[in-house]
């Protein structure tokens, strides 16, 4: 994959699927594009408006904890979005992020600061924080979930194949 | 080596015997949708020409989050749903039939059975012994189409319950102290097994209660033993011929093992704005008074007769605070009918309750008492995070049957062993 550089931008431990995608907003998740402006909102209201296409998301613990919605990892990635880093990832929401082709990224992001400009490197393993001259690594995806996100996502791996292979 | 439940049935599914950390493709029984998820579901279908469901009885497409619909948006993904329904022979569940985690265990599941859905409570389940687990829509749409889906097997926590419940203090205190304690992602992967004298004598109600809460602690899969108790479930539901019975082997290999004394526990709440951010009532007494404006009992967590029948035991012959309104909402129209029938309906209007339609109801903040700004909320459901009730400045309180209609009562959170 190529590399990807953009500008992080810093939200804390739990960020749930309300925050990134709430209910109050249900009736426009047929209506993504529209969603997708409302990203995050909870978290910070103004993020779709300040953030750049190429910038990343940087969380903390658990991040995408809450409901299965695979809106909330979908308009992360039509907002522009390059990626999503954080400690750790809640299940759901981390599968939903391979399915929909959205990168997702396990590293230690305490030292990431909102702003600094990142490059990440998913074949290398490592995030190069080039503000602060530092580099982060971390581990390849497990093998399953790599040969789905190089298919570019669960459908198109399933319209390439006509079921799953995997091995 | 032995086998925890989630190797066994994932074993029976994939063809092979499996152990923790392995990649499986595994076969799927039954698979459910609801209108916030099954739109974008269905779209990808269609998007390759796949609009096809490998089980078409056991496909269940639920009309539950906004029932009845508020809008005109939401009104077309219902058509969209019902007219999935029609092309494939998928069963539909209509506005008003009920919440998916209540009609899928008393009408679809079967012990050993593998159970997808796409909405994130679907390891509610897991209470009948089915390897029941949420998943996107993308995941659901490929596994209703093809009866398969792939999986990582999940180690297990044993989580080994001993003494009988104290009165006042029921299984949502329990699931609630459980995850307070290992956190919102103490169990993350993991499949949470249930052990002990105490499971023996649970009802099944007691145990969707705390199956439907596993992923607030990040479990992919919460699992009971199949019993006595579900095959009475089963039996009552009228489906005992579902029935085998299953239990883990004794020599199963467990990541760690939790052991909780229940009758040591307390009535327990979560405070905004995490599931784990949990107080118990002694907690609660020391602080000053937390005023509610908006008490809500129903949802998938605790929706059930039993939960009604509670409340409305702590309700009789009184009436709500007037200064807290008073929600609830039934699980099916199954448990309306028998609330009606057994006077339990009755006993909360007379208090002073509004009762909703069957379904999700004020859980989502999709529709029907979204919260004012700065509004408190005392409720039954499994997650209070921000803006959960259609509002980010909105603060909700989790609790059980019992601490809600005690809470209704006084108009601040209250013990319901004050009341009893
Ligand atoms: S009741 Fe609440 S938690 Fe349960 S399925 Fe409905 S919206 Fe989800």
């Amino acid at each position: 994959m190529e590399k990807m550089k953009g500008k992080a931008w810093v939200f804390g431990d739990d960020i749930s699927t309300d925050h990134i995608a709430p209910g109050r907003l249900f009736h426009l998740r047929s209506d993504l594009p529209e969603l997708a402006k409302h990203v995050l909102e909870d978290a910070d209201p103004e993020f779709a408006t300040k953030m750049s296409k190429g910038d990343f998301v940087v969380g903390g613990n658990n991040f995408g904890l809450g409901s299965s919605r695979e809106h909330a990892p979908t308009i992360i990635k039509i907002a522009g979005v390059s990626a999503v880093l954080a400690k750790s990832f809640a299940r759901i929401f981390y599968r939903n992020s391979i399915n929909v082709g959205l990168p997702v990224i396990i590293c230690n992001t305490d030292g990431i600061e909102v702003s600094d400009e990142l490059e990440v490197d998913i074949d290398a393993g490592v995030v190069h924080n080039l503000t602060k001259k530092t580099n982060i690594s971390f581990a390849p995806l497990p093998k399953v979930m790599q040969k789905l996100l190089e298919d570019g996502g669960l459908l198109n791996h399933i319209d390439k194949y006509g079921d799953f292979n995997l091995d | 080596m032995g086998q925890t439940l989630a190797e066994k049935i994932l074993s029976e599914h994939s063809g092979r015997a499996v152990k923790a950390g392995e990649f499986v493709i595994a076969s799927v029984d039954v698979c459910l949708v609801q209108d916030g998820t099954g739109p974008l579901a269905v779209r990808q279908l269609q998007k390759i020409n796949l609009e096809r469901v490998a089980h078409p009885g056991k496909t269940v497409l639920f009309l539950d989050h906004a029932a009845p619909s508020p809008r005109k948006e939401l009104s077309n993904d219902h058509m969209l749903l019902r007219r999935f329904a029609r092309k494939t022979g998928a069963v539909l569940s209509e506005v008003g039939d009920g919440i998916c985690h209540q009609i899928i265990p008393q009408d679809y599941l079967a012990p050993g059975d593998v159970h997808v859905g796409a909405d994130s409570h679907t390891c509610t389940g897991g209470a009948l012994c089915a390897f029941a687990t949420g998943m996107g829509s993308t995941d659901v749409a490929i596994a209703m189409a093809l009866g398969r889906t792939w999986f990582r097997v999940p180690e297990t926590f044993k989580i080994q319950l001993m003494g009988r419940f104290p009165e006042g203090v029921y299984t949502k205190d329990l699931v609630l102290h459980l995850i307070g304690m290992i956190g919102a992602d103490g169990a993350t992967y993991k499949a949470l097994e249930y052990h002990g004298k105490t499971v023996d004598e649970m009802k099944m109600f007691g145990r969707l209660t705390i199956a439907n809460m596993a992923v607030e602690a990040g479990a992919k899969v919460g699992l009971f033993p199949s019993d006595d108790v579900t095959r009475d479930y089963l039996q009552e539901m009228g489906r005992g011929d579902a029935f085998r019975p299953i239990s883990p082997d004794a020599d199963a290999e467990y990541e760690k093992v939790i052991k909780i004394d229940v009758s040591k526990l307390e009535p327990t709440v979560s405070f905004p704005h995490t599931v784990d951010n949990t107080r118990t009532m002694s907690q609660v007494k020391e602080m000053d008074p937390i005023h509610i404006d908006q008490v809500v009992i129903g949802t998938c967590t605790n929706g059930r007769l039993e939960d009604l029948q509670v409340a409305a035991s702590i309700l009789k012959g009184k009436k709500r605070d007037k200064d807290t309104r008073l929600l609830i909402a039934p699980a099916s129209r199954g448990i309306l009918m028998a609330a009606l029938k057994d006077g339990t309906l009755q006993t909360l209007l007379d208090a002073n309750a509004l009762i909703l339609p069957p379904g999700c109801g004020p859980c989502v903040g999709v529709h029907q008492g979204a919260l004012g700004d700065g509004e408190t909320c005392l409720t039954t459901q499994n997650r209070n995070f921000v803006g959960r009730m259609g509002n980010p400045k909105g603060f909700i309180y989790l609790g059980s049957p019992a601490t809600a209609a005690a809470t209704a009562l006084t108009g601040r959170i209250t013990d319901p062993r004050e009341v009893l």
